[in-house]
């Protein structure tokens, strides 16, 4: 099994500032938020638990994955796509509001050896961890290739941003961007396309599913970062747990990142 | 400085704040945002015999101010908790109180033997009000004649401080407390959760694997502190009182209706640091109130 380096210490717990709140399709976020003390090193796949601020009705915190972070100016950034209350809320802040978030919690994705190829394949709120890991791949001298699929080229989000870390492919399921249909139906799946040394995912779970039996039919390593629902994010209330090869696992402390050849998914 | 501590049959806690079984892990996770040595006690998670992986996903359903979950006491098992959990915890200054599940009163009695061999564990409590399990568990706890026999077996083997955790889902909470009481209890803890259930109307599903669960936080706090008013006037033996605490205003509730310490549960989920606030809260109510000692307020509740 991948060696997954666990990043416990320098918890930050503190109200941020919100700095820029972008709305670029609808139902599609982007907040900024400043943090008034040094940010820890994130790492890619690394979540918050947001609280969601005067929202009576949203009892717990929310998991997100930490988009992107600015150290020197103290920023961290997300993507919400709202999906609930709790996002709804999230889409309804203003600047100058104050956030408290617990981060950085979880695992990270590992990387391959230089010079290996990189796919990372996503949809939906499941790009968010791309950016960050799309820096560290290049940062670590490795060639990425993204694909990225959505219902519709609406929902087809940071593309101009990902293509600065490597190639953007896209599948829309009604054709309006990219090939159409699926992510798993893209063309670079074809045997003579499908050549990587790792594949990155992260979605639904009947993609990452569908892209992790890609991958090991290629024989092909693959990680996939899972989104279950969770109470508390840091490991102790047992709520978010997946199967595994070695029983049930927390998705907030023993992931979000799993080998896709270690989890046994839900049936 | 007010004087914080309190007493729990023969066991000194330096505050009455301590941590409810299955929302601090086993102390370890939380030490990252907690003082530990500051807490009155931690109730670790619940432990079983043997090794229990918990129920199927999705076990957790967000509702009106609370939650219902179904984890189903997922534990490695109590020789895993020995070997490789306590000799982490076991230096911490606090109480490390043990959570002891069975599916059958041997399993109970068992469990509680090998804990006896750890003298770190100043207490156990009993647990015999989990929802979330198919056998033993509140079945234990919602008839008096086995919460009796498994509370009289328990109490056999072990000498040290025995807190029974009572089920709520019971017509008569304080008839249940009188029950083991007489059976040995040294003190009772309530309460669990209350069984409730989550369904998605668009799916037209319940949302937990379980399809019920237990419920937890700020909406069964007042059902919680009826339930310890009634047991504090029903039996004479000390109270940690349960159910939605989220900050000091609460814990004194429960202190004032009969409580002699308080369990934080769900909050810790919510902000991992509220048991330290809890604490500075409560020492912040008793100087304002110019009340020297919080054991003055154990059931200090004016009724008329």
């Amino acid at each position: 099994m991948g060696h997954f380096f666990m990043s416990r210490t320098n918890k930050i717990i503190e109200d941020h500032k919100v700095i820029e709140v972008l709305n670029p399709s609808p139902g599609n976020y982007f907040l900024t938020l400043q943090s008034p003390v040094e940010i820890p090193a994130i790492l890619p796949g690394n979540f918050a638990e947001i609280k969601v601020p005067d929202a009576p009705d949203v009892f717990l915190r929310r998991p997100f994955s930490i988009l992107d972070v600015d150290y020197k100016n103290r920023l961290i950034r997300f993507y919400v796509k709202v999906i609930g209350k709790g996002t709804k809320k999230l889409g309804e802040l203003n600047v100058g509001d104050q956030v408290s978030m617990i981060y950085p919690l979880g695992n990270s994705y590992t990387l391959p050896q230089p010079g290996h190829k990189a796919l990372i394949v996503g949809g939906g709120s499941g790009i968010a961890p791309f950016i960050l890991l799309g820096k560290a791949l290049i940062k670590n001298s490795n060639e990425v290739t993204f694909l990225i699929g959505g219902r519709s080229k609406q929902d087809v989000l940071l593309i101009n941003e990902l293509s600065s870390y490597g190639a953007v492919l896209i599948t829309t399921e009604d054709g309006s961007l990219g090939e159409r249909g699926l992510v798993t139906e893209h063309s670079v799946f074809r045997p003579d396309k499908f050549k990587f040394d790792k594949i990155y995912t992260c979605g639904p779970d009947p993609m990452m599913k569908a892209v992790g039996d890609l991958a090991t039919a290629a024989g092909i390593d693959c990680e996939a970062s899972l989104e279950n629902m969770m109470a508390c994010g840091f490991g102790i209330c047992l709520c978010c747990i997946t199967p595994t090869q070695e029983g049930n696992k927390r998705v907030c402390w023993d992931g979000p990142v799993f080998n896709v050849n270690y989890l046994k998914w839900h049936s | 400085m007010a004087q914080l501590g309190i007493k729990i049959h023969d066991l000194e806690f330096k505050n009455p704040v301590t941590v409810a079984s299955g929302t601090f892990g086993f102390g370890e996770e939380m030490a990252q945002f907690v003082d530990l040595n500051k807490l009155g006690g931690i109730f670790v998670k619940g432990l079983t015999l043997k090794n229990r992986e918990g129920n199927d996903y999705p076990r957790m359903a967000e509702t009106a101010s609370g939650m219902l979950n179904a984890v189903g006491l997922q534990n490695k098992g109590i020789d895993y908790f020995t070997h490789h959990i306590y000799p982490n915890i076991k230096d911490y200054n606090t109480h490390i109180i043990a959570n002891v599940n069975g599916g059958t009163v041997e399993e109970y009695v068992e469990l509680t033997e090998k804990l006896n061999e750890l003298d770190r564990v100043t207490a156990i409590e009993l647990n015999i009000s989990c929802p979330n399990v198919k056998a033993g568990g509140m079945l234990f706890g919602t008839s008096c004649p086995s919460a009796i026999a498994v509370t009289d077996a328990v109490r056999k083997v072990y000498d040290k401080t025995l807190i029974v955790k009572l089920s709520p889902n019971v017509t008569d909470i304080a008839e249940m407390a009188r029950a083991v009481e007489g059976a040995g209890a040294d003190s009772i803890s309530l309460i669990n959760t209350l069984v409730g259930m989550a369904i998605d109307a668009e799916k037209r599903k319940p949302i937990l694997s379980t399809v019920t669960g237990g419920l937890s936080g700020p909406a069964i706090k007042p059902v919680a502190l009826r339930m310890v008013w009634q047991c504090y006037k029903s039996v004479k033996i000390p109270i940690f009182g349960i159910g939605g605490i989220m900050n000091a205003t609460d814990a004194i509730e429960f202190i004032l209706a009969g409580s002699s310490a308080i369990q934080v549960g769900t909050a810790n989920f919510i902000d991992p640091t509220i048991s330290e606030k809890i604490i500075l809260g409560i020492d912040e109510y008793l100087n304002r109130h110019k009340i020297a000692s919080v054991s003055e307020l154990i059931g200090a509740l004016e009724v008329h």
